[in-house]
């Protein structure tokens, strides 16, 4: 572990941050919208980690903001994916650009 | 090159490849297939880390849970056969740039900053993470604990009063 600098793993969990974030740029379809948050949400989770374990191994404050980033993420799907199915029951469309009923 | 390192460039390799590939997938069922390894990926990496607990709640509750629930979702709203329609060329573009722009600039930042390690080793055994998440002490977690499982249950009742059926009549 110790051969590899804390840059190269910033450096990865940047690279998939960025990916997360072209996802949600180029789709639009809300189901992929949704994973692309979940690589983002992942790519924060791996900065924590290895900042705990590089910059302060005494401490396990990174393994709680984990922890507690993962368990937000359950929460957020699991509502993102209620709303997704109701919004097909309405609309037959996950398309967000055919849920346009509440644009002013 | 030692053996640790050659594991974590191959796995960094597994990850950012199969998370472009689920965010430029046509097909969507792939896309989330792809998206189960890119989570598996991470988990790894959390072994290499010897972050063994996070790497298990990794694998339940990512692996296990949300991708689960993302391939259901697909089922019900989804024409899973069906290419989903390309991306706008121009926006695609676009934010591609932009995007390498970003990450040109942040890896600049990054290889710039000199980071200083600190402090001795800590015991990050599951009986040391669970008796500091519920220690009152001064650095227990036991309050964001309580929230988080606020939050899980308000998130339960916020999808059956979403995901309810409303009975015609009713309307």
């Amino acid at each position: 572990m110790s051969q590899v600098p804390l840059n190269h793993i910033l450096i990865v969990s940047t690279a998939l941050f960025f990916i997360g974030m072209y996802g949600l740029f180029t789709r639009r379809n809300m189901i992929t919208m949704l994973m692309s948050v979940e690589l983002i949400l992942n790519s924060v989770n791996i900065n924590f980690v290895a900042f705990n374990k590089y910059l302060y191994p005494g401490r396990l404050e990174g393994v709680f903001f984990t922890l507690f980033i993962i368990a937000i993420a359950a929460a957020e799907a699991a509502v993102a994916i209620a709303i997704i199915i109701n919004l097909y029951r309405n609309f037959r469309s996950i398309d967000v650009e055919d849920a346009d009923e509440m644009k002013f | 090159m030692s053996a640790s390192a050659v594991v974590f460039y191959l796995l960094s390799i597994f990850i950012l490849t199969t998370g472009l590939l689920a965010v430029t997938s046509r097909k969507i069922f792939r896309s989330a297939i792809w998206l189960l390894f890119s989570l598996t990926g991470i988990a790894g990496l959390y072994f290499w880390l010897q972050m063994e607990f996070i790497a298990a709640v990794q694998i339940v509750v990512y692996v296990g849970g949300i991708v689960v629930l993302i391939i259901f979702s697909i089922f019900l709203t989804q024409q899973s056969g069906k290419d989903l329609p390309a991306p706008v060329r121009g926006r695609a573009v676009v934010s591609a740039l932009v995007l390498g722009v970003g990450f040109v600039l942040t890896c600049l930042l990054l290889r710039q900053y000199v980071f200083r390690p600190s402090g001795h080793l800590a015991d990050a055994s599951v009986g040391n993470i669970g008796a500091q998440l519920l220690s009152t002490t001064e650095h227990g977690y036991v309050l964001p604990f309580e929230v988080i499982s606020i939050l899980l249950l308000a998130a339960m009742i916020g999808c059956i009063v979403i995901a309810i059926k409303v009975k015609p009549e009713d309307k």
